[in-house]
């Protein structure tokens, strides 16, 4: 055994990786329920790419049998209908864990100095991921797929001059069509995937130059002992991958329950005319993106059309996602928990908070006079999150931060 | 903290519900459907009735007759001699006897296939469908209904309503659309009971990662997984 | 602390269980992956027994026909063949069918269930390809007066005789398959399906 190390290690840095990313690598000892959710996004994004290996086996990305391809798979392919419902209900899955990992960032202050860059990575994963749903969503071709797809798509149309050309580009027809499908298959299998890889490697490669953050957003490295261990940190492994093992269990116990027993969740991770097959001649009743898109959605319906273009509305869709990356220099703060926050910090994310949810439910409904004054309110609140926050994370009394990790 | 993660939780729990209660109206009552995939003699009964009463117009070209017949329990036998009227093998899917052509001149449109119409539109519809029926003289065929405002159908059940008590016709229906849930999804007959083993199987992992986790974080809680401190 | 032992112990235990559910667990996952690469529904439709009507095949007369997307060939031998069959014998590989490339029933100096007609799938044992018929006694281009009729497989030039024995110093190594079938009535062979057991 160690003689096969020694050859391997001479060859290739097995124990060197190994030591450097879990067994010496230090981990915060104080970590929480939150910090559960780095290590499930990649177990999520295993599990799609595994599932998505095999459905791609069977399905044709064809618009006349794309459609009739997925309920082949439902239907005639032997256990077909586990690995795509298992597909599906990752997608949805996957959004819940990075927005719950997004939202420990918030709460802990994780985007601050010297973790920016993890927070950009993140951000790019987060956008590059949104891209990879909204292409696979496209894939079954049922109703919902081809009329969201459209709307979306014509988002592009309204900028100008370019809008015209720019939606033949995409669609490499004058309307939602096979070519798209085809493309959309190419990007949301291969490219969209190699992508997501690749940032998730850069994404935890920074983090373990850096550290991890934890609940005290106490930088455990300096403090260290003797022999230059940091004194709150253990190593990543055993400890955190035996946690992490009972935190993986505990999500299958709920994605699997979803699965089994609910994998449309009522309408929303697979929503019902979605199961009519794609008619161009009509749309239906009332489209809505799914759930993970809606805020973004909102934002972009809430700004009424300017000038004879839609434009504004979509450049405040985008500004309202690219804000998210400037959030490490808008944030004064000294201390990075929301433990030793001052109160105004403490207020703004419960407000942002549910500013998000009730852009995401907004997102779902028709549009109303109502509805849309709220999505104009919401969206204000949400752009004004990230503007005022050099305001008030710079006033109020911040509680003083320990030395040392605190036991909870 | 606490409160912020709670308040979170119970306004998500609140649209759930909320958006549940709104997903069925656009305007029309549907009664409750009440089927029960469950119950396999209903499942027979609306295969036999689907057969002889819609098969005609409509394909349920999604679904295979062999796989209805190993999901209710029918056998191949009875299904090819009772069933199976537009089809010679039993691995075939389920298309109507009726030629496209024909369709549109007899009803002006081609009748939809229903091997998801269950899914697409919901039980409570296709049940409140097929029930809501009433005359109209203004139409082709006498009759108009209130779930789908000037549908092409004729009312094919309408002897059935005639002959039965309200309570069996209502059974009837309810076959019918339990047999149309079925084949939206047929895999709804299993992946329950795989569901329940599925989580068996898991909670048995968590209760030993659980104690896995808390036996080597004694280390942590007492400062031993390393020598010097 | 000075339950130190005790704790290894433990440890170990569940360290092993843990692993070996989890492994268990794994196995479970493998099942549903590994049986989408079955043949599906489908497949398994279009795969399905195939009827063939013989009424009006005449002698000499060779129908081919796809069962589980391979040729399968039925035609019709007269007396003449049949006799020939036997005279053939030294030439050929497996001249008593050693080798199961027949089902029990066809296991017989004509390789059928009726003498008179033929069954069997139009593959070629070397590689793949299908063979082309060529009944006529004498063809000159396979041999001349030694050819009592038979298949020549055009990719590589192996040679079978109307009862799907391959002959001797060609490519080809063992006869041609005869799949399974029985006759529903005397005038139609069902492929796919085993005579019922009587």
């Amino acid at each position: 055994m160690d003689n096969n190390k020694n050859w391997i290690d001479q060859r290739f840095p097995l124990t060197k990786v190994w030591n450097e990313h879990l067994a010496e690598y230090y981990t915060p000892r104080n970590f929480n329920f939150w910090y559960f959710f780095g290590s499930l996004a990649i177990l999520v994004l295993v599990i799609q790419i595994l599932t998505g290996v095999f459905l791609t086996m069977h399905f044709k990305p064809d618009a006349a049998l794309a459609f009739a391809s997925v309920e082949y798979i439902m239907r005639d392919v032997d256990w077909g209908w586990l690995i795509r419902y298992i597909h599906s209900t990752g997608a949805s899955a996957f959004f819940v864990v990075i927005y719950l990992h997004m939202y420990r960032g918030l709460l802990y202050g994780s985007y601050k100095a010297p973790r920016e860059l993890i927070w950009i990575l993140g951000m790019v994963l987060y956008i590059a991921l949104m891209a990879e749903a909204f292409m696979g969503y496209v894939l079954p071709w049922g109703q919902m797929s081809y009329w969201g797809a459209k709307v979306i798509i014509n988002l592009f149309g309204s900028f100008p001059v370019i809008g015209d050309i720019l939606l033949e580009f995409i669609l490499g027809d004058y309307a939602v069509g096979d070519p798209a499908l085809n493309r959309f298959f190419s990007l949301h299998v291969i490219a969209l995937p190699l992508i997501l890889v690749v940032l998730v490697f850069l994404h935890i490669v920074a983090l373990h130059t850096v550290g991890s953050n934890n609940p005290d957003g106490v930088e455990i490295k300096k403090n260290k002992d003797a022999d230059g261990i940091p004194k709150d940190g253990i190593p990543f492994h055993p400890y955190y991958s035996v946690k992490d093992i009972v935190g993986v269990v505990v999500f299958l116990m709920i994605f699997t329950s979803i699965v089994f027993f609910a994998p449309a969740l009522g309408g929303y991770f697979l929503e019902a005319p979605n199961f009519v097959e794609a008619n161009p001649l009509k749309t239906p009743d009332h489209i809505a993106p799914l759930w993970y898109l809606t805020p973004f959605y909102s934002v972009l319906r809430a700004i009424p059309p300017m000038f004879g273009s839609q434009l504004p509305g979509v450049l405040a869709m985008f500004a309202a996602l690219l804000i998210l990356v400037a959030l490490p220099w808008l944030d004064r703060s000294k201390v990075k928990s929301i433990r030793y926050r001052s109160w105004p910090y403490k207020v703004a994310l419960a407000i942002f908070v549910v500013t998000f949810i009730v852009l995401g439910w907004l997102g779902m409904q028709a549009v109303t006079p109502l509805y849309s004054l709220m999505a104009q309110i919401f969206t204000a609140l949400y752009f004004a999150f990230f503007i005022l926050m050099p305001w008030f994370t710079s006033i109020g009394e911040t509680k003083p931060v320990p030395e040392r990790t605190t036991e909870h | 903290m606490k409160t912020l993660f709670n308040t979170t939780l119970s306004a998500v729990a609140a649209m759930i519900i909320s958006f549940n209660a709104t997903a069925g109206g656009a305007g029309v009552h549907l009664d409750p459907a009440n089927t029960d995939i469950n119950d396999e003699a209903s499942l027979q009964r609306g295969a036999q009735s689907f057969m002889n009463y819609c098969s005609g117009c409509h394909s349920i070209e999604l679904m295979r007759y062999n796989r209805i017949a190993k999901d209710l329990n029918i056998s191949e036998t009875d299904m090819a001699n009772n069933l199976m009227f537009n089809a010679e093998k039993t691995g075939s899917t389920i298309f109507s006897s009726m030629p496209d052509d024909g369709a549109k001149e007899w009803f002006g449109t081609t009748p939809p296939d229903l091997s998801l119409t269950a899914r697409a539109r919901g039980t409570d519809w296709v049940y409140t469908y097929l029930k809501g029926f009433y005359a109209d003289d203004s139409r082709p065929y006498g009759v108009n209904n209130h779930v789908l405002e000037n549908a092409s159908m004729p009312d094919v059940l309408w002897q059935l309503k005639q002959d039965k008590s309200e309570r069996a016709f209502n059974q009837d229906v309810r076959d019918i659309t339990n047999f149309l849930d079925y084949v939206a999804e047929p895999v709804k007959l299993i992946r329950y009971e795989i569901g329940v083993k599925v989580l068996g199987f898991l909670f048995i992992l968590f209760i030993l990662a659980y104690l896995l986790k808390k036996e080597y974080w004694k280390d942590v809680k007492y400062g031993k997984w390393r020598a010097k401190d | 602390m000075s339950e130190q032992e005790i704790d290894l112990k433990k440890r170990r235990f569940l360290t092993g269980a843990t692993s070996v559910v989890g492994a268990v667990g794994v196995g479970f996952v493998l099942v549903p992956f590994l049986s989408s690469w079955m043949p599906s529904a489908r497949a398994k439709a279009a795969g399905a027994p195939v009827d063939v009507d013989i009424t009006k095949l005449e002698e000499g007369q060779l129908v081919r026909v796809l069962w589980r997307k391979k040729p399968v060939w039925i035609f019709r031998r007269d007396k003449t063949v049949l006799a020939n069959l036997p005279t053939l014998d030294a030439e050929l590989v497996d001249p008593n069918n050693t080798e199961d490339q027949q089902p029990e029933y066809a296991r017989n100096p004509h390789r059928s269930i009726n003498p008179e007609i033929a069954v069997m799938i139009g593959i070629c044992t070397h590689l793949g390809c299908s063979p082309t018929y060529r009944p006529e006694v004498g063809a000159a281009d396979l041999g001349g007066d030694a050819w009592k009729g038979g298949f020549y497989c055009p990719c590589h030039g192996s040679k079978f005789d109307l009862a799907g024995r391959v002959y001797a110093g060609v490519p080809a190594p063992i006869n041609l398959a005869i799949p399974p079938y029985h006759f529903v009535t005397d005038s139609l062979i069902r492929i796919g399906i085993d005579p019922k057991a009587s």
